[in-house]
């Protein structure tokens, strides 16, 4: 509750700011250029950026009055097949080049994608870490319930990699299909030990330790976000990419523990 | 003879009047035409090798193991529920009956979820189990019957449910005169005088259990050949290869077809 109060007063704040620049600044003609924007903006982003990406589009919403920002938070995997399938988005952010390269394949995005921020994994243990998990070697314990995500979605091919780097076979009991359905898991004791990004970790506040590890170097994520081809409101997803690129999206990024480029 | 043909001559009458008759092939068509679309779409040409793809039986042989110990506790537990609800004189019996539909109305999720906080490892009963009996059921095949039964079951209770409360008590009352007891009644009188809406109930029980997804992943994760399910196969698939999606999906189709087909015939008597 207090984070929501917090996010209104933030966005109410933003509101004033941007009142106050518009009447400074002798406003574009409405109907012309990039900055009228207005109406729906639908948004497809990567499950690790729900609470960032939620907070930026509240920010977006109040400096442009009249927009509204829909978010679909997915796998990114998940997310990249329903915009090849003709799902109507405006703005694709992947957690992961690879997801992005599916859907500039087919042509359905095709602005050459920009990398905006990236994130690392870390081991989420349930608070107090109460399985005495120390690093990744732990997660070939047999006896350790283990959640992992599948490998298709951005999580899961970087958890591969770090697996791979540490020369550990894991030994998941479940492969889940997005980073947010693992940490849940993590958060609510089911499992000893998850790997989920660090901005996960933190979003999960103090139901969640987290565990930084070496071998994280080897799978850094880079976040690609594009406008979408067949965009419904092509001045929509350009305003709001330029939204998460400003210094203003940036801080709220980094704040969720994200790193830049 | 005469009642068959008194009855065609019924059906024969009843030529739907257009009012009816569009919204009624309205609603076909919406029913039919996307399952039509995953036959027009399925990858034919490379059908076989995509069936014989280990994933593919693994996944079949768990979906069919689960929903059928699934449908077999639901109805070693549901039918004396249904008879509960349906002939016992219960206070508080239309409450009772809300809350055993509540799964019914439920998002799957949000059951997967409810089982995890009773059920799960630090769940309300689950911690007990964990520390008594060392059985922990998320991840677990038994798992998947869990969340399974808990979907499922409501459309058991309902079916008998409805099948009892329709049956004549009075052959009820005959046989307790005779001096059959109480146990001896329901299984040589009551039983038997609602088998159509047992099997009805039985069928659709393990249909929905075989189709069951979101409690599942919720509850029970996914892992092949432990909790992966067709329908998780299904989902997993789709963002990967949805031609494999699309022959996982037709197997479903085909295997559930089949099923309610030859049960219909066989058993199940649509009064007509």
């Amino acid at each position: 509750m207090p984070r929501s109060s917090r996010a209104v007063a933030l966005a109410a704040t933003a509101a004033l700011l941007a009142g106050c620049g518009s009447g400074e600044t002798p406003a574009a003609p409405a109907g012309s250029g990039p900055e009228a924007v207005t109406g729906d903006v639908t948004v497809f982003a990567a499950a690790s950026l729900t609470e960032a990406f939620t907070r930026i589009g509240k920010d977006f919403e109040a400096a442009n009055p009249g927009t509204h920002v829909r978010f679909n938070f997915a796998g990114s995997s998940a997310l990249a097949q329903q915009i090849n399938q003709g799902a109507p988005a405006d703005v694709f952010a992947s957690a992961a080049p690879t997801n992005m390269k599916q859907v500039t394949d087919t042509g359905a995005v095709t602005a050459a994608p920009v990398v905006f921020v990236r994130n690392r994994l870390e081991i989420a243990t349930p608070a107090g870490n109460p399985a005495k998990v120390t690093g990744l070697p732990d997660f070939a314990r047999q006896e350790l319930k283990i959640a992992l995500c599948a490998e298709q979605v951005p999580c899961g091919a970087a958890s591969k990699k770090v697996f791979q780097t540490a020369g550990v076979t894991p030994a998941p009991d479940t492969l889940e299909q997005d980073v947010k359905a693992v940490l849940s898991k993590v958060s609510l004791g089911e499992v000893d030990a998850a790997l989920v990004y660090r901005t996960d970790v933190r979003a999960a506040g103090n139901k969640v330790t987290g565990l930084p590890f070496p071998e994280a170097d080897s799978a850094v994520n880079d976040y690609p976000v594009a406008p979408v081809v067949k965009a419904p409101n092509v001045s929509g997803a350009r305003a709001f990419i330029d939204w998460v690129l400003s210094d203003k999206g940036r801080a709220v990024l980094t704040d969720a523990g994200f790193a830049a480029p | 003879m005469t009642v068959s043909t008194a009855r065609r001559d019924r059906r024969r009458r009843a030529r739907a009047p257009l009012v009816l008759a569009v919204p009624a092939l309205i609603g076909l068509a919406f029913l039919v035409v996307p399952l039509a679309g995953l036959v027009v779409r399925a990858p034919w040409g490379t059908l076989t090798d995509q069936l014989l793809r280990p994933e593919v039986g693994q996944a079949l042989v768990l979906s069919l193991v689960c929903a059928t110990t699934a449908t077999a506790i639901c109805f070693v537990l549901g039918v004396p529920l249904a008879w509960l609800l349906a002939r016992s004189g219960l206070p508080g019996r239309g409450v009772l009956r809300a809350l055993v539909t509540v799964p019914l109305v439920l998002p799957p999720v949000v059951g997967g979820v409810a089982l995890l906080l009773v059920l799960g490892r630090r769940g309300i009963l689950g911690q007990y189990l964990d520390a008594w009996f060392g059985i922990s059921l998320p991840f677990t095949t038994a798992g998947v019957v869990v969340a399974e039964a808990f979907v499922a079951m409501p459309f058991l209770v309902i079916s008998v449910e409805g099948a009892l409360r329709g049956a004549d008590p009075r052959y009820e009352d005959a046989a307790a005169t005779l001096g059959a007891s109480r146990w001896l009644t329901f299984r040589r009188v009551t039983l038997p005088s609602i088998a159509p809406g047992l099997v009805a109930g039985t069928v659709l029980c393990w249909a929905r259990a075989l189709g069951e997804f979101g409690a599942t992943i919720t509850f029970a994760g996914n892992f092949p050949g432990e909790t992966t399910t067709m329908p998780l196969a299904v989902y997993l698939a789709l963002e990967t290869d949805p031609g494999a999606a699309i022959v996982l999906s037709l197997v479903l189709l085909a295997l559930s077809i089949a099923v309610l087909v030859s049960l219909r015939d066989r058993w199940i008597s649509t009064p007509s």
